[in-house]
């Protein structure tokens, strides 16, 4: 299912050394449970994000585990240390195998 | 004992009550499992997870739901009344601010979310929230 996903990010512009910032994370993926049957009765096969890791000049900030039971475009909202200025990267692993990524800059001030 | 018909439609309610019952735990023990596989039957403390979920929710396919376990090394949610009670792990890396996050899950009914939260001494402790779901989100 790699057609129409799209990651959506908020991190805030900048900063200050150290501080911390809310971050925001959308993908649009319509996280098919596996639990649906179709108008024939036949169960429509698993189709879901199954991980999700947010990362901050290579030192991780969070790891998620993602289960058939999230939401249809998948959304979370974290908190991070921000101890210079550089680069989030977001990352999001397909149960077919796609990986979506996406990154931020982030300056300090 | 003389059956007379007082009798049998006590004995006729109760078993209906029983039976009722009975479909209930099924899934909790799907849960229970979940979690004794996640803490190897570890004791459980109370007190330090925080889950923010509404009271009720109106539509079961995206419950907004948080979980502040401060000190938490790696949170779990689980959803005692879906038909998977798995729903998501956290594992807080070093740069991770605060011991939180949110996410909108899905609900098939009236359930207790449960969060087990795994501390940084290797205890864990765990939080419920009964949440009151209008429309379920696992029909098709």
């Amino acid at each position: 299912m790699a057609s129409g996903v799209k990651p959506r990010v908020k991190v805030p512009k900048s900063a200050s050394a150290g501080g911390t910032v809310t971050i925001k994370t959308l993908i649009s993926h319509k996280m098919e449970s596996g639990q649906r049957k179709d108008s024939d009765g036949n169960i429509i096969p698993r189709s879901i994000i199954n991980r999700f890791t947010a990362d901050f000049n290579g030192q991780n900030v969070i790891d998620v585990t993602l289960e058939p039971a999230i939401s249809t475009n998948p959304y979370f909202e974290f908190e991070a240390v921000v101890p210079e200025a550089g680069e989030f990267k977001f990352t999001w692993y397909d149960d077919d195998g796609d990986v979506y990524e996406t990154t931020k800059q982030i300056t300090v001030s | 004992m003389e059956l007379t018909r007082r009798k049998i439609l006590a004995i006729g309610s109760g078993t209906l009550a029983l039976a009722s019952l009975s479909s209930l735990p099924a899934f909790a023990n799907l849960t229970e499992e979940a979690i004794s596989a996640l803490t190897g039957g570890a004791d459980m403390g109370e007190g330090s997870v925080t889950i923010i979920a509404p009271e009720i929710a109106e539509n079961g396919n995206t419950v907004p739901v948080g979980v502040d376990a401060p000190g938490a090394v790696e949170i779990t949610l689980f959803a005692d009344g879906n038909p998977v009670p798995n729903v998501a792990t956290f594992k807080f890396g070093p740069l991770s601010a605060s011991r939180s996050a949110s996410t909108r899950i899905r609900l098939a009914k009236t359930q207790n979310v449960v969060a087990v939260a795994k501390m940084e001494d290797g205890s864990f402790q765990m939080a419920k929230a009964e949440v009151k779901v209008t429309i379920g989100g696992c029909g098709g």
